[in-house]
Order: structure tokens, then sequence, then C-alpha cells
């Protein structure tokens, strides 16, 4: 049954495809860590070159599968050290991973974040090893339907971000909602807000706005800090360099339920890293945050997002190896790849070419082998980042997010919105609110308007067909316990128990 | 006072990354450049990927052309771009597809239509294809026209555009050779083949407009069954199976080709070298093999007799659009 994977490991431990697979670790690393380029571009560009050098299949795909894997390792550096998010996977990791830098755990926190990469990595590579066939079948009875009520879900489980200040987590949220129907109506065609300028017409970018809403205002901060002679936007004591075991084990149980919840996400078509993200830090926050401690540099908080995200990474690869459907962006240009030296994926390309399946799946375990063993050591070093002296790292932020974007859109308009949307995010974060919710307002809003739509052709207009489903029933019974429990059982448990006992203690670990 | 400067001083930088970003390509004057309209990675990506390949193993070009991306308005910014700015460029080829003609026919592509820019030729084509689930009752053209007639409600089509674009115009066509109207069509608008094809797969809809290249790996797995090609003739290899509509009484055809288009102001003699270079470039053995790698079909229309062929089919899609009240 396993044969094409020791093949596989035959084919993925030549001295050739060795180096490729490093070669793509480490170039994948740099196209994660810079802002605004991520995988796709990093593929899109070296695919022809692989190409064009005659690398044999499964050579390219081994390189390209490294690129991959390793930006999402690359996108957690600007996440951790400037709170600038690389890539769309990388945005929940600013949320704890940034707290951790600013308290001089730097080093510990991009360690941990190697660690956390890994484990969730494996958990999917396992994944999809052993179950890729039988997953399959399941993805694709996710329909419209399903998908809309797992969007009910992603945002009930948001609930739990509310934290302070619901009012503002809420108007956050709304805003990126708002934010995300801009462009060409996806069912009919139509126009929205684009004020006859055909530069909106395909929405506000993903890349423009994670940009412009994190990086530029990041700018913007640290320039008002820059007059004050005060503390506060000193740079902060660079601590130890290396994770300890310790930590790393009081972060096995967010690691290892991000992985799974990350995996089943990325193997769902259509949804990719930054729901798997989302969904991974919130569920653990509800989970293991009791204390409070989430969003102030929580190790955990940290582990959570970043082992799902790797997780959806390799498990976007089921439905592409298993019925030729790419599961995110990055693995329909990886198809695009395949289709250029003639190899259909799909189920016959396990018992018909058993070399690039099994191939790619063991370059995978390799790749994050070296990936692991790059990032560790490469830990310290990065954190010294932070070292440098702000008329420096300023101006070198904005040089990296305006060239990024410049070099997604040739197109100067692009450079604008994404000054427009950083000045609103300075004056968000002036106000107070915290731009995670409005990101996945902005990403979740987007996919659950589409796939509501999309029901709703299907069923001309009955929103039965919302419920029919078992999938989504559960969903939906999953979502409503998601909002109303929180609330209820503390309540029932005090009638209960007269002492009243909070709820934590009744939860387990 | 302190911003402002900042940024002054940023966008300076951000001009030079670019222009180091952008390469050689404004600098050196003799080297060619394809825009794709749309991010790396798609079909856009591929037709400009397909000229700068063929035109350079064929040693039809000394420098290897760049291949640069203008996404937006899909096709719309670099169409205005090619018109506004740089409108006589004698090296810049632009990729287009039928879908771009769909969206000139609906006025998609603002101020500018379909008669501004030079069409220059197509390399490639693919075409239209009515699928349908392995387990569904249908098993030819007739039976699902029949049914559609008689229950147009209970049967959605899906594809990867919204209603009127290309992927759309397949089924509104396919309907309308069944004298349904496209109105009451049932149509669900997907991001890209992939996901409605995925759809199709767990019976959310029923029948999937999509291309053929797109079907090679699911018509080996036995998952699904194609209808009708929406091509002219049968085609060869994995597709000789595959009756046409038109065999079963439907007419209806649906080429994607995948050509390019020049600045509005380029001279006839830089025109005319272009034209030279892409027929040449069609006749050689080696390109007939990039091509097929890329799951794409003859075609060789160039020139005026290419300009033509867009001008009459951009005049088909808005008398379509017209009928079934598409048009702006």
């Amino acid at each position: 049954m396993f044969d094409f994977l020791i093949q596989g490991f035959g084919v993925a431990l030549s001295p050739l495809n060795l180096g490729l697979a490093f070669l793509g670790a480490l170039l994948g690393t740099l196209f994660g860590a810079l802002p605004g380029i991520g995988p796709i571009n990093g593929i899109a560009i070296l695919m022809p070159l692989a190409y064009t050098l005659g690398l044999p299949a499964e050579s390219a795909l081994i390189l390209l599968a490294g690129i991959y894997t390793g930006s999402e390792y690359g996108g957690r550096m600007s996440s951790i050290l400037l709170n600038v998010p690389g890539d769309a996977g990388a945005v929940m990791t600013t949320l704890d991973g940034h707290p951790l830098a600013k308290k001089g755990l730097a080093g510990p926190a991009l360690g941990l974040s190697a660690v956390s990469s890994f484990v969730g990595a494996t958990i999917a590579i396992l994944g999809l090893t052993l179950f890729a066939p039988l997953l399959a079948e399941v993805a694709v009875m996710f329909g419209p339907a399903e998908f809309f009520a797992l969007m009910v879900f992603a945002f009930a489980s948001m609930s739990v971000m509310m934290g302070k200040d619901p009012t503002k987590t809420a108007i956050g949220a709304v805003l990126g909602v708002l934010i995300g129907t801009v462009g060409i109506d996806s069912g009919t065609g139509v126009l929205r807000y684009t004020f006859g300028m055909p530069e909106l017409y395909d929405g506000i970018d993903f890349v423009v706005m994670i940009i412009g809403l994190f990086a530029i205002s990041e700018i913007l901060l640290m320039l008002e800090h820059a007059n004050r002679k005060d503390s506060d936007g000193d740079i902060p004591p660079l601590g130890r360099v290396f994770i300890s075991l310790k930590e790393v084990l009081y972060c096995k149980g967010a690691m290892l339920r991000s992985g799974l919840i990350g995996f089943i996400i990325g193997v769902l078509p259509g949804t990719g890293a930054s729901v798997a993200g989302a969904v991974s830090y919130t569920t653990e926050k509800r989970l293991s945050d009791k204390e409070g401690t989430f969003g102030t540099g929580d190790m955990r908080g940290l582990a959570a997002p970043e082992a799902a995200n790797n997780a959806a990474a390799a498990g976007s690869f089921v439905p592409m190896l298993t019925l030729g459907i790419p599961g995110s962006g990055t693995t329909a240009v990886l198809l695009g790849a395949l289709m250029l030296y003639n190899i259909t994926p799909g189920p016959m390309m396990f018992s018909e070419r058993p070399e690039v399946a099994g191939g790619l799946i063991a370059s995978l375990y390799i790749g994050n082998l070296v990936l692991l063993a790059l990032n560790l050591p490469l830990a310290g070093v990065f954190a010294r980042v932070l070292t440098i002296p702000r008329w420096v790292l300023v101006p070198g932020i904005a040089i990296l997010a305006f060239v990024g974007v410049y070099q997604l859109h040739s197109d100067l308009t692009a450079i604008y919105l994404m000054l427009i949307i950083g000045v609103f995010g300075y004056l968000l974060r002036k106000l107070g609110f915290s731009l995670a919710p409005v990101i996945l307002g902005y990403v979740l809003g987007g996919l659950m308007e589409q796939n509501l739509r999309r029901a709703l052709s299907i069923s001309g207009g009955d929103v039965e067909i919302l419920w029919r489903s078992g999938i989504s029933l559960g969903l939906w019974i999953a979502a409503a316990a998601l909002l109303v429990l929180p609330w209820l059982l503390p309540k029932l448990l005090s009638k209960l128990q007269p002492s009243g006992k909070p709820l934590e203690q009744v939860e387990d670990d | 006072m302190k911003i402002n400067k900042a940024f002054r001083h940023c966008s300076g930088l951000a001009l030079l990354g670019s222009l180091l970003l952008a390469g050689g390509a404004q600098a050196q004057s003799d080297s060619t450049e394809c825009i794709a309209p749309a991010k790396p990675g798609g079909g856009y990506d591929l037709t400009c990927r397909l000229a700068a390949n063929g035109l350079q193993e064929t040693g039809l070009i000394d420098k290897p052309m760049a291949v640069s991306y203008m996404p937006g308005g899909i096709g719309a910014v670099a169409y205005n771009h090619v018109n506004g700015v740089r409108t006589d460029d004698p090296n810049l080829i632009v990729a287009a597809s039928t879908g771009a003609a769909v969206n000139l026919a609906l006025g998609k592509f603002g101020q500018y239509d379909a008669t501004e820019v030079r069409w220059l030729g197509a390399l490639g084509v693919d075409y239209g294809a009515i699928v349908v689930n392995a387990d569904a009752p249908w098993q030819n053209l007739d039976e699902l026209m029949a049914d559609l007639r008689d229950n147009p409600g209970e049967i959605a089509f899906g594809a990867g555009g919204t209603i009127g674009s290309q992927d759309w115009m397949k089924a509104a066509l396919t309907a309308k050779a069944a004298d349904i109207s496209p109105k009451s069509l049932r149509y669900v608008a997907f991001e890209g083949g992939g996901e409605a094809l995925a759809a199709l797969l767990g019976d959310h809809i029923q029948v999937f407009t999509g291309d053929l290249s797109e079907l090679k790996s699911q018509l080996e797995s036995g998952k699904i069954r194609v209808l009708a090609a929406l091509s002219e003739e049968r085609m060869n290899g994995p597709y000789a199976e595959i009756p046409t509509a038109a065999e079963q009484g439907y007419d209806v055809q649906w080429p994607i080709w995948r050509g390019y288009y020049m600045g509005p102001e380029v001279d006839d003699e830089a025109y005319y070298t272009w034209v030279q270079r892409f027929t040449a470039l069609s006749e050689d053995p080696k390109f007939a093999e990039l091509r097929e790698a890329r799951g794409l079909f003859p075609m060789s229309r160039f020139g005026p007799d290419f300009d033509s062929y867009v001008q009459e089919q951009v005049g088909e899609f808005k008398a379509l659009a017209d009928e079934v009240g598409l048009s702006q």
C-alpha cells in the first residue's frame, strides 16, 4: 500500500533532490519573511525557471513544495518581530507573537513557532499519507451551504476575542466585512463601491489590506514614538535566545489540537491558512486561556496559529493530489506546474506516476525536518532584527511594503490604497481597536457571502438548504453552542452547586 | 510635516525598488515584454509564458521576454494602461482571451472599446465542455436538455465565473440552444473552475460548464461524464470519445482563444514584425509541444484576420447580452 512512499523516499533522498529541498526551504523562508511576497509569487517566479532548467518533474515539484512549506515558516518572522504579518496565514501569529517579542522573548518566540510549525506540518503530512483518498471524499461533501455554516461557526468562535471591549471587536469585524464587499459581485457581476475605477474591480487585495493595515500603521506608530524621549518606544531587551524544552511541552496540547484543526480546514477546497489560523487561535483561547493571558504574549497563543497554518498548507495538498482540485491559491499554481510536465494530478497519479506523488510527499517530510533544523538556530540571528535602530528599521519596512505591493500590481493605485488603509489602521489603533477582527471580517465575510449566495442560487432562494445536510446542521449547533454556552453554563452550574464554582473548574484541561 | 516628509522619502525609495524589480524591460528598449493582466499563476500568466518560452526556444527573439503582471478589473486595468499610457510601445504585447472579448462586449473595460487596440493574434485555443457527475442520469446532451425544458429549476449549472462572464456564456448559450431562456437558468458562480468541479463531484450542482483541458485527470478517473465538447469538431487524444454539441443537434460552440494585443498607436512596421514572428512560431514543431503541454489546441489567426475575428465575436456577445438584459 505504501510502495509509493518507499519509492518516494528513494527519489527525494537523491543528492540533487535533497539539495533542491534545502534550496526551496531556504528561498521559501525568505519569500515568506518579506511582506507582500508570499508562496504564490515565489512559486510563480521559480516555476518557469525550474522548467527552463530542464529539471525532471519530481525535482521541480520538490523545489516548489519546499518553497510553499518554507514560506509558511518565514511568514511568522515579521509577525513576531515587527507586528507585520508576512502572509495571510500569519495574521493571528501577531496577536501573541509580537507581545512576546516586546517582552524580550523574540528568540524563544521564533524558536517556538518553528517547533509548532513542524508539529502542525507533521500532523498534516501524516494525515495526507494515511487518509488522503478518504478525506477527499469528505471534502467534496462540503458544498456552498456547508461552507456557509462553517463561516457562521468561524464568526461565532470569534466571539471569544471580544475580550475587554466587545463593541469595538464587533465594529472592527463589520468594518472588515464592509471592506470585503468592494469589487465585482461574485454572483451577478455587478460592480460594488468601485466608483468607476477599474483598479477596484477585483476588490481590495489581501496583500494591500494586510500591509496597509499592519505595516503602514506600525510605521506611523513608530514615527509618532520616535519624537518622544520616554522609554515607551525603546528597543526591548534581547533576553535569552533559545526556547526551552519546558516551554515546548507547555504548548504541546495547543500544537496538537491546532495541527488537527488546521489540517481539516486545509483539506477543504476554498478555505486556507488564514481561516485555519483564526479558528485554531480562538479555539485554543477558549480551551486554555484561564488567566486571560492570551493576547499579552502567551506562548500557547503563538503555538496554536503557527501549528494550524502549516497544517493547512500541507492539508491543501489532499484535494490537489487526489482529486486534481487545488485547495488553495498556491496549490492552484502547483497544479499548473504539474500540467507543464504533462502530469495531471488525480486518483491515477499514485498508480501512474508514483515517483512524483511519493516524491512530493516524502519531500514534505524531509523539507520540514530541514526547516526545523534551519529555523531553530537561526532564531537567535533573526531576533537581532529588533536591535536595529529605528531610523534604519522604519525606512526598511517602508521599502519592503512599497516594493511588495508595487511588484504585485505594477500600478500606483495599489500604493495609494495601501497608504489610505494604513492611515485608517493607524486611526483604529489610536482609538483602541484590535486589527485582527478587521482582517478576519474581511476574509470570512467575503467567503460567507459568496457561499450564502451560491447556496441560495442552487435552491432557488429556499433558505432550508442551509441546514439540510448533517454537516451543516452540526456546524449550526456548534456555532449556537459557542455563543450560548459560555453565558448559560455558569448560571446552570451555580444553580446546581450553590457554592458557585466557576466554569473553569468543570471543564477539563 | 514629519510624516509628509517620511512619505516623500518612502515613495522615492519605492520608485527605486520598483525600477529594480521591473528589471531591464523598460530600461533596454530592444527587449520585449508581455503583460499578463492578472496575478501570477493564472491563465494569462500561462498565455504570456507560452509566447515567451516559444519565441525564446525557437530563436525568434534574442533576449528573454519579460513577463510582468498587472492585475485588476479582469484585464481592464491593463487595457486602460495600454490605451492611455504605453500606447505606442513597439515591444509590448498584452495577453488576452475570449474572456476579455466578453468583458469588452459588456462595456466592463471602461471608456475604451474593442476597436481601440491592435489585435495581434492567437496562439492556441481551448473549448468549453458540458460536464455532469458520472452518477448523473443523463447519458447524452439530449436527455439533459429534455429534463432542463421540463424542470429548469431542478438543475443547477455552475462554473468558475460570474453571471455575464465567459463561463456563464457557455451555460447561457447551451440553454438558448434548447429554447430555454438564460434568465430562468439556475446558475451558481464559483471562484475558479476547481471549486465548481468540486461542487459537481459533491453533487451540489448538476452541470458544470468548464473547459476541456482542465478535465483531463477527471476523465481518467471516471468520476465525471462529459456530455458535449463545444468545439467545431471532435478533438484528439483523451477527448476522442466526447461528441460535440453540434453532432447531437445543438448549435453551440465555445472556443476560448488565448491571444495578444498591442497598443493603439503602434506603427505598422512593429505590428507586422510581431505578426510574422507569431506566424513563424505557430508553424514550428517545437512550439506545438509547448502548446500541448499547456493543454491548448491549435489555433492560428494573426494580424487583420484575427482583428476582424475579435470584432465579430464582440458583436455577437453584445447581441447575446442585450437579449438577456446584461448590457450596461
